[in-house]
């Protein structure tokens, strides 16, 4: 093994095993790449290029197989980012409900851009496409959780207790 | 339990997501879950399903209202090939959000029905391709298929009988186009969610190139109470040509948002009004998008269209997959058309030179004339490239770029033209 390879990251056994069963689910084992990919996204935060390689090795596709469907998906994310990654749905539903208003909010709260994160590393705020639930509008995910009917004041308490956290989620 | 008199229905799809706990396998079996599938296993066979859900007059509710019967009796048999079952749990046009209350709170239905209907089919292998974000209905629906696995309802000789199927829930991971089922197929087999040309359909050549059938959640969740009561007990609800219940998403600026099954054929004025509590401004609404973002506006005119596939079709939209979002007069339209061009320009899978370009276009110019900077001469390159675009494409995702734009053109040229005029004033005011 090269010096190279040994640097690669590392899936756990349990990971693993995990995934052995996934494979047999599907006539080949190229169908499990999005599933391992979003594993390897909570197990690593992120699919740098280390993960990415690592991927590709564990389902035996070529390196750009597995970077075309990174970079064709929105989900996976190639950069890390906040502890609190807040996605706020702006498509019609939320916007008719006040979704850019809420947005703005937040980057004036936090003090930074669409897509930035604060300083201190605590938070993203990003704007993504409806949600699929619209009834509850505006709905923002954090960290992959709905929550829906958001106001300004629902989001300046969860911003004030999860910094009262330190950073943990 | 549905009852069996057609007049005395009052849901299908949604007749028990409000009781609670109806996603554990014995609370929607106290409701009569799988009660019926042991005599569907043993009883009937591939063609007295079909021929039931043909005489249902069942349309898929994903969004094309295809005859869910006739789509499965174009696959063909005996082909030596395995025949794979795709449920769409994509969910991803804006303003649909109703498959996701059925896999959260009714998910033993959608399983119920998949077995039905990979049983009709002769599938061994499904699977429900549900949208990335939806992590907690991915995880509802997980827990619901161990629990059927657990009691013999999926897996190898379901109910003691010579028939198994497995179950896999596969999530995407953030990209509209898969909901268009080509796409879906090709984002299965681990690639980016590019459609492909049709022929070959994918009920001939489809998922690794085998017999696929690829059905809405909501089309499938509708199959359990058609076998148990038969193909002429759907067909005797709603309307001829468009028949049974359907799932309408209303969103927008109506008071009591949310989802609401309703006999087809229900007016948009009764689901409004009656259902929704009205518009939160005014009486009449500014604009109706009756079917998802990509189909046409509705005026204050249409307001007393029947929702059926047909009538919105004579309508000059479509029924779509039954996402109404409502707009009063307090809706920024040109905002809104800004903000779905964005979405399709975001979304394009790009193989299409039209589709790639013109989504492009579209957004560029919106938001030109948004921010105030547009001109005359920009109503005419909207046109034209929105024309340009639908009918010349791989999929139908640039038609439904073009349909808002189109839409605002013809209904609101005014409101267009008083944004440049506004800042025609303000500049000469600077
Ligand atoms: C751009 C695009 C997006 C689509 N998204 C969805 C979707 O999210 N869910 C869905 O069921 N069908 C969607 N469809 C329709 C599917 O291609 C297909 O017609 C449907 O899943 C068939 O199921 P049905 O016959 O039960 O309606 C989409 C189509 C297009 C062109
Ligand atoms: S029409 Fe657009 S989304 Fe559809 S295949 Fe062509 S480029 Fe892709
Ligand atoms: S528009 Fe925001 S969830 Fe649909």
């Amino acid at each position: 093994m090269s010096a190279v390879e040994q640097a690669l990251p590392q899936f756990s056994s349990k990971r693993l095993e995990e995934i052995k069963t996934l494979i047999a689910r599907y006539p080949h084992s190229r169908s499990a790449l999005l599933p391992v990919l979003h594993m390897a996204q909570e197990d690593f935060e992120y699919l740098s290029m280390d993960v990415q390689k690592l991927v590709a090795k564990t389902l035996g596709l070529h390196l750009m197989a597995v970077r075309e469907v990174v970079t064709f998906y929105t989900m996976f994310r190639e950069k890390p980012c906040g502890t609190y990654l807040l996605e706020v749905c702006t498509n019609a539903g939320c916007m008719l409900n006040g979704a850019d208003e809420l947005v703005r909010h937040l980057c004036d709260t936090l003090e930074i851009k669409v897509g930035g994160t604060t300083p201190d590393g605590l938070f993203t705020v990003t704007e993504v496409e409806c949600a699929g639930a619209c009834a509850g509008a505006p709905v923002v995910q954090i960290n992959n959780a709905y929550h829906e009917k958001v106001d300004a004041a629902h989001m300046d308490v969860f911003i004030t207790e999860a910094r009262g956290q330190g950073g943990k989620k | 339990m549905i009852p069996s008199d057609p007049q005395k229905v009052t849901g299908i799809c949604f007749d028990h997501v409000d009781v609670p706990n109806q996603n554990s396998l014995a609370v929607a079996r106290k409701n009569g879950a799988y009660a019926f599938l042991p005599t569907v296993l043993k009883e009937f066979d591939a063609d007295k399903i079909i021929d039931e859900v043909k005489t249902s007059g069942l349309r898929g509710r994903g969004g094309a209202g295809f005859p869910t019967g006739l789509k499965w009796s174009f696959v063909p048999r005996n082909t030596g090939k395995p025949t794979y079952l795709l449920c769409n749990a994509d969910e991803g046009e804006p303003g649909t959000f109703k498959d996701r209350d059925i896999m959260r709170f009714d998910p033993h239905l959608l399983i119920e029905g998949m077995i039905m209907a990979g049983f009709a089919l002769d599938v061994k292998d499904a699977y429900i391709y549900i949208r990335g974000e939806f992590l907690h209905e991915a995880n509802v629906m997980n827990e619901a298929i161990r629990e059927a696995y657990a009691a013999n309802l999926l897996g190898e000789n379901i109910l003691g009988t010579d028939y198994s199927m497995d179950l896999t829930v596969h999530r995407g991971a953030g990209a509209y186009i898969c909901g268009e089922e080509t796409a879906l197929i090709e984002s299965l087999e681990g690639r980016p969610g590019r459609p492909r040309f049709k022929p070959p359909f994918p009920a001939v050549e489809g998922f690794y190139g085998c017999p696929t059938v690829v059905n809405n959640v909501e089309t499938l969740a509708t199959v359990p109470a058609i076998l148990e009561h038969g193909g002429a007990w759907h067909a005797a609800i709603g309307v001829p040509n468009n028949t049974g219940f359907k799932i309408f998403s209303v969103s927008g600026h109506v008071n009591k948002p949310g989802n609401y099954e309703v006999p087809m054929g229900t007016t948009m004025r009764t689901l409004i009004e009656d259902y929704c509590g009205g518009l939160q401004h005014g009486t009449v609404p500014k604009a109706i998008i009756p079917g998802g973002s990509s189909s046409a506006w509705l005026m204050a005119e249409h307001y007393d269209v029947p929702l059926t596939f047909d009538d919105l079709i004579k309508a000059g939209s479509m029924l779509g997959s039954g996402a109404i979002i409502v707009m009063d007069e307090t809706a920024d339209l040109v905002a809104l058309t800004r903000r779905l061009a964005h979405f399709y320009a975001h979304e394009s899978c790009g193989q299409c030179t039209p589709c790639r370009e013109g989504t492009g276009w579209l957004e560029r110019v919106m938001n030109r004339v948004e921010t105030g900077h547009g001109c005359e001469a920009d109503l005419k390159v909207l046109k034209e490239a929105s024309e340009h675009m639908a009918g010349r494409t791989i999929c139908a995702l640039a038609d439904g770029a073009a349909a808002p734009i189109l839409s605002l053109l013809e209904h609101f040229p005014d409101e267009l033209r008083s944004r440049m005029a506004q800042s025609h004033q303000e500049e000469q005011s600077a």
